[in-house]
């Protein structure tokens, strides 16, 4: 074998490669609209579904904060499982292995499409569930930073799960057997900061700080985790 | 002449199915190493191996002077990878994938200058703005020649290179994929009678990935040739 090794070429700077990575996935989506129009159509099916099986036209509290995070968690699911199929049926992962680029750039670019993904979907979904749920609109306003934290958790863990299930035939059952029981502190935390939001006599923030507090943690934890183990993943 | 590849004893098994069993070969830099064998003797494995998409299970393996799968990401973006995926995506134009791997490979601004030169070598310029979805398989090989060769690399791994190529459109991509390109390269091809022409050494794999003749490629006796596809697979 040889004795010295030569250098290697320059490393794509990850910030490029995430832009690229990130330009690629949105062009495609804008293009094929797979994902966002399911998780829309997803979210406002399920909606009307509690509306009628639960015979109210009014939510508040506890039960309104779940109706809207266990929908948007179920549509997310969507959206994830669909995360790398392109890569997988398209030679994503052999071009981006062969490239001089770092697998942490692959991981942030698709966690930052699903963020956008989750944020369109979030521009459909809660004022339709306010339309058919609520009805003071006030608490709307916090409870998208709350959503946003959500999101963030979602993305990091979606993301890191969907790539180690995205090789297995069934990955669509896989995806939500792995990923809802990781998810679930995060939802315990969003509830607790949604549910006094949505209280019936307009916003409260008991304990509103201490659960974006756990959010955010939950989702610098995820997010580390997926950075340190990500070359891994991606090995054959 | 120092060695672009080295082989030594190297094995790939899948689970408990081997398919590459003791393969050691040295290939020198600016050679081209031809590798022939009936289906599922192992060939696109070892091109694999040799791109570092797959992980030897034994043996030594350098690469560009480079340990494998030790030193592994050393090796990205010295590689030009034609498999049987053409690693386009579908629901991009031709000049978007183009732009795509340009930019994964931190190719500054002329790199689409010389994407749209490929482009026109091998007969596909007016077609950059068509979704590769669009295109035939043959057309879709000949983006991915442009994809394998823009980033200028130093070794070409080829399986197949012209598989599903009319015969004027392999007649295009030749100069850029053939030895007058002055690459080390290792083609794998199951049209030995072109692949031996073009090439200084071969490597023959029988049935289950063992080797069954290595050395100078114009040294294969027809008798090597008529007993490389006879045979049960493993």
């Amino acid at each position: 074998m040889s004795a010295g090794e030569p250098s290697a070429r320059e490393p794509t700077p990850a910030r490029r490669a995430f832009a690229a990575i990130l330009a690629k996935d949105l062009r495609v989506e804008l293009r094929t609209l797979e994902s966002i129009p399911a998780m829309a159509l997803f979210s406002v099916a399920t909606f009307i579904l509690f509306r009628y099986g639960l015979d109210r036209t009014s939510l508040d509290g506890s039960l309104a904060a779940g109706v809207l995070l266990a929908t948007l968690l179920f549509a997310a699911v969507l959206a994830i499982n669909r995360l790398f199929v392109a890569e997988l049926e398209q030679g994503g992962f052999d071009a981006i292995r062969l490239a001089p680029v770092d697998g942490s750039a692959l991981f942030a670019a698709k966690a930052a499409a699903l963020v956008v993904y989750l944020l369109a979907l979030e521009l459909v979904a809660v004022p339709a569930f306010a339309f058919f749920f609520l009805d003071s609109w006030a608490g709307l306003g916090p409870l998208c930073l709350v959503l946003v934290l959500v999101d963030l958790g979602l993305a990091a863990t979606g993301t890191l799960i969907s790539s180690m299930a995205i090789n297995s035939r069934a990955r669509d059952l896989l995806v939500p057997l792995i990923l809802l029981p990781l998810l679930v502190p995060l939802m315990i935390a969003a509830a607790g900061a949604a549910q006094p939001l949505l209280a019936a006599g307009g916003p409260g923030y008991e304990d509103f700080g201490q659960w974006l507090g756990v959010l955010t943690l939950y989702d610098a934890i995820f997010a580390l985790v997926a950075y340190a183990v990500y070359d891994f993943v991606l090995e054959d | 002449m120092d060695a672009a590849i080295e082989l030594d004893g190297l094995r790939r098994a899948y689970g408990d199915r081997v398919a590459l069993r003791d393969v050691s070969i040295t290939v020198p830099a600016g050679e081209t190493l031809v590798v022939l064998g009936p289906n599922g003797a192992g060939k696109t494995t070892l091109l694999r191996v040799l791109a570092t998409l797959l992980r030897p299970s034994a043996g030594n393996a350098a690469v560009l002077g480079c340990e494998l799968p030790r030193s592994a990401w050393r090796l990205r973006g010295r590689l030009g990878y034609l498999g049987h995926d053409p690693l386009l995506y579908r629901d991009l134009t031709v000049a978007e994938n183009l732009r795509f791997h340009a930019r994964l490979h931190g190719l500054e601004a002329d790199a689409d200058t010389r994407a749209t030169s490929l482009l026109d070598h091998v007969g596909m310029g007016r077609r950059r703005d068509e979704l590769v979805r669009n295109l035939s398989a043959g057309m879709a090989q000949r983006v991915a020649v442009c994809r394998t060769l823009l980033h200028e690399p130093e070794l070409l791994l080829l399986d197949e290179p012209h598989a599903h190529l009319d015969p004027e459109a392999a007649d295009l991509v030749e100069p850029l994929l053939g030895p007058a390109a002055g690459r080390t390269r290792v083609v794998v091809t199951h049209d030995p009678q072109r692949g031996l022409a073009a090439a200084d050494r071969a490597l023959v794999l029988g049935h289950g990935g063992a080797v069954a003749y290595r050395g100078p490629a114009r040294e294969i006796s027809p008798a090597d040739l008529r007993g490389i596809y006879g045979g049960e697979p493993a």
